[in-house]
């Protein structure tokens, strides 16, 4: 029966919750709060990406479109119009949501390599739009001034105040993900990934679930971005262009996409890799994923959150 | 003659719960099923046989909404079902187990059944993902529903283990008792004994004829004669797709041309 154990669930965010405080007492990482901002918005992508890819078998290279349709509905509406900032995240939820249904319908009927294709098609299309779209985005130039957020009146202005309302929200987006894992829901889409066969002969709608979980998954990347633009203040279209898109998937297979766990790990580690512990790379960073990326596959192909189980069966031999 | 007529329609959708009308099914240019006509009795076990390549397991496909047939009507509980996809179908009542088991591996013997509960009880995605408690208590009423299905074939014990860890013969039955859990009035069976030994068997058959005393009706295809002649109260032979033979298994094991059509196979 899967079961996901409470325990460790609740041990990893008694971590998050007390981490600033522990931050704030070694200098060395003093400014880590600030990069788990970043990882926190990575975890909430790749959440929805490891249900759909992980648990339902389909795989996506257009995250970063949807983590950037948020960032812009959110930069946009309240640069351009005034709009009221939480409000304007839910706008952009809805939107991705929306583009989500109409280009999920048509690909996800495709298998493997074509629902790959379509996706980085898509993926590519929403950054040129991005890119070219000036008057609305700012171009490749990017779009400052987007306001901070507040509620009733409390200002999420300083790097932890901000980070708890991040890690709130992957709290609610990880408990809500499990809830479905262990759930019909869930085991209909294991049952999709095993055999569609079997699958549809017990009655399981199998596009109607590719569809929700694609949808699921964008409107967690939307809402990413949305958290993002108000934390930056700042965006451009390369935050949310194919390379992104394909440090996700990076992100899941090295944490493991089996295991709901391996999101949360594999956006810790590349965050981490990326902004701090690769930094002096540069140019070069690509091939280090290529080379982490390679050794994880081969040696483990469950990924870092499949270690667990590796080291239980060595106990048990 | 309109009463005469109506009565007759009501009549036999009382006693059909299967009907099908010039059904054809081509692959390319291959005919896998030509001009099927052939009705289905309400609580019987209906045995259809057939050489290798004969076109069983087409027969079921096409009856679960796997592949869309060519030409021709399929009526099940007397509306037309040969439109609809497989999910639909089996959702109004129509299930099938595989000709080589199709378990979900990455899934225990208990959450197989479980998921042939999918259409009987159900749960929208945000209730699921907020966890509202009548979520919580409709998932305690499919594991019970699962339990007792397990109990019914036997595998009870064995409800937390990986499916593909059990031996053939209760692979079989499992698919059998996923199938069930999807309250089916029709249970298509295709070979559920093939590659079990002589206990397994006996143990599947008496299976089988407890599914038809719940009043479920059996469509079943399978090879093993004793079997065949053992449960079904009426045969249906496939030669090349075509129906060569069909009644009750006294007349269609003397029937000369299923007799051919079986020595004529083997040469
Ligand atoms: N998906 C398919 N595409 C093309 N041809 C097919 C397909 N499925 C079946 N056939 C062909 O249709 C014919 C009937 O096959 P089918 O599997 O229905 O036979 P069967 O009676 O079930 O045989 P067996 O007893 O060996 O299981 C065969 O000639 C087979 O090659
Ligand atoms: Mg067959």
């Amino acid at each position: 029966m899967l079961r996901i154990s409470k325990l460790p669930i609740a041990i990893f965010f008694a971590i998050i919750i007390c981490f600033p405080w522990i931050a704030k007492h070694i200098p060395a990482i003093g400014h880590y709060p600030d990069l788990m901002v970043f990882a926190g918005i990575y975890c909430l992508i790749t959440i929805g990406l490891s249900l759909l890819m992980g648990y339902a078998g389909q795989i996506s290279l257009c995250q970063a479109a949807f983590y950037g349709i948020g960032a812009y509905a959110s930069g946009i509406l309240t640069v351009r119009y005034g709009m009221n900032p939480w409000l304007c995240m839910l706008i952009g939820m809805g939107i991705s949501a929306l583009v989500a249904l109409l280009v999920g319908a048509p690909s996800l009927k495709l298998k493997g390599h074509y629902l790959a294709m379509a996706t980085l098609a898509f993926g590519i299309i929403v950054f040129i739009i991005f890119n070219e779209e000036v008057e609305l985005t700012g171009g490749p130039d990017g779009m400052r001034g987007i306001p901070g957020l507040s509620l009733f009146g409390f200002q999420f202005d300083s790097v932890n105040k901000y980070y708890y309302l991040v890690w709130a929200f992957v709290f609610a987006a990880f408990i809500f993900t499990i809830n479905i894992i262990q759930s019909r829901t869930g085991r209909a889409l294991r049952a999709i990934h095993s055999s569609e066969t079997a699958a549809s002969a017990m009655g399981v709608n199998i596009s109607r679930f590719k569809i929700i979980v694609f949808i699921y998954g964008a409107v967690l990347a939307s809402l990413a971005g949305s958290l993002y633009a108000h934390y930056l203040n700042f965006i451009n279209p390369s935050t949310f262009d194919l390379f992104v898109s394909i440090k996700l998937l990076i992100m899941i297979a090295l944490g493991g996409m089996h295991q709901i766990w391996g999101a949360i790990i594999g956006a810790f580690l590349i965050t981490f890799l990326s902004y701090e512990w690769l930094h002096f790379f540069g140019e070069f960073e690509i091939i280090v994923y290529g080379g982490i990326l390679l050794l994880v596959t081969i040696f483990l192909p469950d990924g870092l959150a499949g270690i667990p189980g590796i080291i239980k069966g060595w106990f048990r031999n | 003659m309109v009463q005469e007529l109506k009565f007759q329609v009501r009549e036999s959708l009382e006693k059909n719960i299967l009907e099908v009308e010039q059904v054809a099914m081509a692959f390319g240019g291959l005919m896998a099923l030509i001009n099927q006509n052939f009705r289905v009795k309400k609580g019987i076990i209906k045995a259809i046989i057939g050489p290798n390549g004969a076109g069983k397991t087409t027969l079921f496909n096409v009856i679960t909404g796997f592949f869309p047939p060519t030409e021709g009507t399929i009526r099940f509980k007397g509306q037309a079902i040969e439109h609809l996809k497989a999910h639909d179908i089996a959702s109004r009542g129509l299930s099938r187990t595989f000709q080589t088991v199709e378990l979900f591996d990455n899934m225990t013997v208990l959450e197989n059944v479980m998921v042939g509960c999918h259409t009987r009880i159900r749960s929208s995605f945000l209730a699921t993902g907020f966890k509202l408690p009548q979520v919580k208590r409709k998932e305690n009423k499919i594991k019970e529903k699962a339990m007792d299905i397990l109990e019914f074939i036997n595998l009870k014990d064995k409800f937390n283990e990986p499916a593909d860890s059990l031996p053939l013969g209760e692979q079989k039955l499992l698919e059998i008792g996923r199938g069930l859990a999807t309250q089916p009035d029709l249970l298509c069976l295709d070979e559920p004994v093939a590659g079990l030994n002589e206990t397994e068997t006996q143990v599947a058959s008496s299976l089988i004829r407890l599914i038809r005393e719940k009043g479920i009706t059996v469509l079943l295809v399978e090879h093993d004669m004793k079997v065949v002649m053992d449960l079904s109260d009426e045969i249906m032979v496939l030669n090349y797709g075509e129906k060569i033979a069909e009644g009750p298994p006294e007349q269609v094991q003397n029937d000369p041309k299923v007799i051919e059509a079986y020595l004529g196979g083997e040469d």
